[in-house]
């Protein structure tokens, strides 16, 4: 059904004060798409506000937020509906600002294709390519430039024709930069006095090609998704275990086959392609084989279900399925994977570093992801690839990502349903980045670990002891490593076998090549997490005394240890007794500005939410604290009483 | 045109949000108004699990001033259907007496509709609340996202919303956090009629041109459903043939005169209107960007 009568949704978008909610206004007018109330109140509020002289300004349509029309620019996508005897529109009105490129991303998305506003006196802008390469990321294939207000450049010819040689160019360098190529057509108009919207302009008799709503009517809706490969993701398991009853009477006899009296279905949208009744399918991740045996659409019985239907389908045999696995068809399998070279807008104002985890949605399910490496950025203007080693706010990039459990994807070019992820941030639960997975990467394939005889629990076990960290956090000059060296001679006493991990050993030989640079310190950590995991599975007792100012580091440490082994203590000292206790001078030092990044001073620390335990230190002594940690692992089985 | 290509395409994305919100709620229920989008929406529900009934009981917010007709028709439909309903009520508000008569729209509608929302949801601790709200509305809700983030107080940041990518929505949340999400985003008023008429869903009579009481007020036919209505000497109710393009609380809904007595009637009057549904509405011209403040607040 995506072909007759679908819906075409596009997007307007291009560098602000363009003319985008202007340009949607007028053709809402023209269209014979707004009431007369509607027009009645914009014109009251036109002339209050007098944005536009006598006429009427129609951006104060869309810019629906108080916000929005108190500083007369948009800050969201505004959303507008219309139709033609021909065809019906979603138009999402976009944000020019850079600042909210976040809110034009989330328009473009869901749209297949995109208006480009130009001002002809300006020509293409650098915020103008940057939303034409988001466009383009997105999978927009079909792009109509509309070099606007056309009126005040004296409706001239040749300026349009300098622009649109402009907007060919920008076309040009998004084929090079290796995205398929675009449909692209430019377009003179007046969006406020609507030349060229619905009917060609006497104003422009040199211009004889589309109008602006010609081409509307003329592109075609949708990406093809029905010719992809058959994907559905299961969002949802229909159970019905009523065996007899009214319910069965009015339904169809093939619930009644179900079996032991309960009728199971997985429901969900047909995102790609199309599957029939009897079409033999794959479940995965797990890999069965069965068949469609039923399929439902609403209280419908239907033989075949297209792309962007929401069925309910039954496979023969009893099975396991479950919200997230995804049905395809057995001969246009999906791969499954778990390391990908992907690309990213990043949303967040926390910039991204490699070593940060995150967790990762997709319509094939979530998992946790951690990004092994940034690839590079990607010069929103110049389309140019440059080395970087973090993305900040609005950036545009490319990098690698591991999962922690192998997930069924296509590649974004091939699928936009199965190719695109969003990042979320496991504490503040915002969205830091959309994704698009370019291709798998097959390291681990290729590195197969070997065959372990002796495993961590026999290593353990010969030592007769269970293996940890004690990972202390906490200021410099807090106590951690004066209290780490203490609590290790207890545990020698007792006979355990440890291992201290602290800025001495480490910093000065393994991290010797790392800074004290944010993505510096991340690194440290990691790196000392993938060592502390490694002497765990050795079977020691591993303690660890670094200041690790962030949670996402602690947590990823956690993460990558079996469950229950990683004891996070803060050493809770104020900042103002480290610092006046000072052991290194280096407080001192950070004061007068020898020391950049200092923790406290010029850097932040995040202290543990919920630590295993918290150890103040004031009027305290040392021995005290190192016994209420052994105090902790008794009580929690880590150590024998 | 095609509308049932267009129709069919809202159908069919509309049931594959109510999944995915029921999927990943704890404690998930539909706001029920009675009025004709709750139908549409509840229609999808049924249609998106059937054969099982939908997981989630209907929240009917009643403000005690709501039409006769639409009680009765929210009463039945939850009976035909089998699901649970929770009708709540602002006890307090109704101990002070608040109406829309003694206490103004604004003040009245804050009480009795918003207090009341947010006192209901928390008593039932839902955390995915669905709603038939329509972005062709209002120029805010036209802004909402369709699975919309409302802290724990239950109000709505416009200029932080979420960004909303493909049909991932990012549903985390903390405790006593919840989304709005409204399947029917982007249905427009006339898709909205269009598909009762195919689909031959029950909606309240109200919606139907018929012989009614009314007075004149401010210009706008308001029906006199019941005694509570306070006339003004020599003010006498009149029948006129009306019908309500849009319900809520009687006295604040505007009539329209109209001969449109079938679902048929309706969608023809729609494709040839010249006024917009809300100019009946008498709560949106309190104030400039009332729709707007009265969301951020918690109304739906």
């Amino acid at each position: 059904m995506t072909k007759a009568g679908a819906i075409l949704r596009f997007l307007a978008c291009g560098s602000v004060d363009d003319g985008k909610s202007t340009l949607i206004g007028h053709l809402l007018h023209l269209t014979g798409n707004l009431y007369d109330d509607q027009v009645a109140i914009l014109e009251q509020e036109s002339a209050r506000l007098g944005t536009n002289g006598a006429g009427i300004d129609y951006s104060l349509l869309l810019d629906g937020l108080t916000a929005e029309r108190e500083q007369g620019i948009t800050i969201d996508v505004a959303y507008r509906y219309f139709a033609t005897p021909q065809r019906h529109f979603i138009v999402a009105d976009t944000p020019g600002h850079e600042r909210y490129t976040r809110n034009m991303a989330t328009a473009a998305s869901r749209c297949s294709a995109a208006l480009i506003l130009v001002d002809a006196r300006q020509g293409v802008l650098p915020q103008t390519r940057r939303h034409a390469l988001i466009c383009a990321l997105m999978g927009i294939r079909r792009f109509l430039f509309v070099v606007n207000k056309m009126d005040m450049a004296g409706w001239s010819e040749q300026g349009f024709r300098e622009v649109q040689a402009q907007c060919n160019r920008l076309a040009g360098d998004l084929e090079r930069f290796g995205l398929p190529r675009a449909e692209c057509v430019a377009v003179p108009v007046s969006a406020l006095n609507g030349d060229n919207l619905v009917a060609l302009s006497p104003n422009m008799p040199w211009y004889d090609g589309t109008t602006v709503m010609g081409w509307l009517h003329a592109v075609a809706p949708g990406e093809g998704m029905e010719h992809a490969a058959p994907r559905l993701p299961v969002q949802y398991v229909i159970k019905v275990a009523r065996p007899g009853g009214a319910w069965q009477e009015g339904a169809d006899g093939a619930f009644r086959r179900g079996g032991n009296g309960t009728f199971r279905a997985y429901a969900g949208t047909v995102v790609s392609g199309s599957l029939k009744r009897g079409d033999r399918v794959v479940v995965l991740p797990s890999g069965l084989r069965t068949r469609v045996r039923e399929m439902w659409c609403g209280d419908r019985l239907v033989r075949q279900a297209v792309a962007g239907m929401a069925v309910a389908l039954s496979l023969e045999g009893e099975h396991d399925v479950v919200r997230g696995d995804m049905i395809v068809a057995e001969d246009q399998r999906t791969e499954l994977a778990h390391l990908f070279k992907v690309r990213l807008v990043w949303m967040d104002d926390q910039p991204l570093y490699s070593g940060r985890h995150y967790l990762f949605k997709g319509v094939a399910g979530t998992a946790t992801a951690g990004i092994t490496r940034i690839r590079g950025r990607i010069e929103p203007d110049s389309y140019q690839r440059l080395a970087a080693d973090h993305f900040s706010l609005n950036d545009i990039g490319e990098a690698e990502l591991a999962l922690s459990l192998p997930i069924p994807f296509d590649p974004y070019a091939e699928n936009r349903e199965t190719g695109g992820f969003i990042l979320t941030d496991r504490l503040s639960n915002a969205t830091v980045a959309c994704g698009m997975i370019l291709h798998p990467l097959r390291r681990t394939a290729t590195v197969r670990r070997q065959c372990e005889e002796i495993g961590p629990p026999e290593r353990a076990a010969i030592k007769g002891q269970r293996p940890c960290v004690l990972w202390l956090t906490g200021f410099s000059g807090a106590g951690k490593s004066t209290i780490a060296n203490c609590l290790e001679r207890k545990l020698y006493t007792l006979g355990r076998h440890t291992m201290l991990l602290d800025g001495d050993n480490i910093r000065q030989g393994l991290n010797r090549d790392l800074g004290f640079t944010e993505a510096g310190r991340i690194e440290n950590i990691r790196r000392i997490g993938e060592v502390a995991k490694l002497m765990t599975d050795a079977g020691l007792i591993v303690i660890t005394a670094f200041i690790s100012p962030f949670r996402a580091e602690r947590d990823m440490v956690r993460e990558i240890l079996p469950g229950g082994s990683f004891v996070e203590i803060h050493v809770d000292t104020p900042l103002e007794e480290c610092e006046r206790r000072d052991p290194k001078g280096l407080y001192r030092k950070a004061r007068q500005g020898e020391i950049p990044n200092f923790t406290g001073i010029d850097s932040p620390y995040e202290p543990p939410r919920a630590p295993a335990l918290r150890l103040g230190t004031m009027a305290r002594p040392v021995w005290e604290c190192a016994d209420a940690i052994i105090a902790y692992l008794r009580e929690h089985g880590l150590l024998p009483e | 045109m095609k509308p049932n290509g267009a129709l069919h395409q809202l159908e069919q994305e509309s049931i594959r949000i109510i999944r995915e919100a029921v999927a990943e709620a704890e404690r998930p229920v539909m706001l029920y108004s009675v009025g004709k989008d709750s139908s549409v929406m509840l229609h999808l529900a049924l249609k998106a699990f059937y054969p099982m009934n939908p997981p989630f009981p209907l929240l009917h917010v009643d403000t005690t001033w709501k039409f006769r007709e639409m009680i009765a028709f929210r009463d039945a439909t939850a009976a035909r259907l089998g699901m649970e309903l929770i009708a709540y009520t602002n006890q307090e508000g109704l101990r002070e007496g608040v109406t829309p008569f003694t206490h103004g729209s604004r003040a009245y509608t804050d009480v009795m509709k918003t207090d009341a929302l947010r006192m209901a949801l928390d008593a039932g601790g839902f955390d995915m609340i669905l709603g038939g709200a329509r972005r062709d509305e209002e120029k805010s809700r036209a802004k909402e996202r369709v699975f919309s983030f409302r802290d724990a107080r239950h109000h709505w940041n416009p200029r932080g919303q979420r960004p909303e990518l493909w049909s991932v929505p990012n549903l985390a949340r903390n405790r006593g956090e919840s989304f709005r999400v409204f399947p029917l985003s982007d249905w427009t008023e006339l898709d909205v009629w269009r598909y009762i008429a195919r689909e031959a869903i029950p909606v309240v009579p109200l919606y139907f041109a018929a012989r009614r009481p009314v007075v004149e007020r401010a210009g706008q036919w308001i029906m006199v459903d019941d005694g509570r209505m306070p006339l003004s000497p020599g003010e006498t109710p009149r029948m006129k043939v009306v019908r309500f393009r849009t319900l809520g609380c009687y006295p604040l809904s505007a009539a329209v005169e109209s001969r449109a007595a079938t679902v048929r009637g309706i969608v023809r009057e729609l494709e040839c209107a010249r006024s917009s549904e809300r100019a009946g509405r008498l709560i949106d011209f309190d104030q400039a960007g009332s729709m707007e403040k009265k969301k951020q607040e918690g109304y739906f």
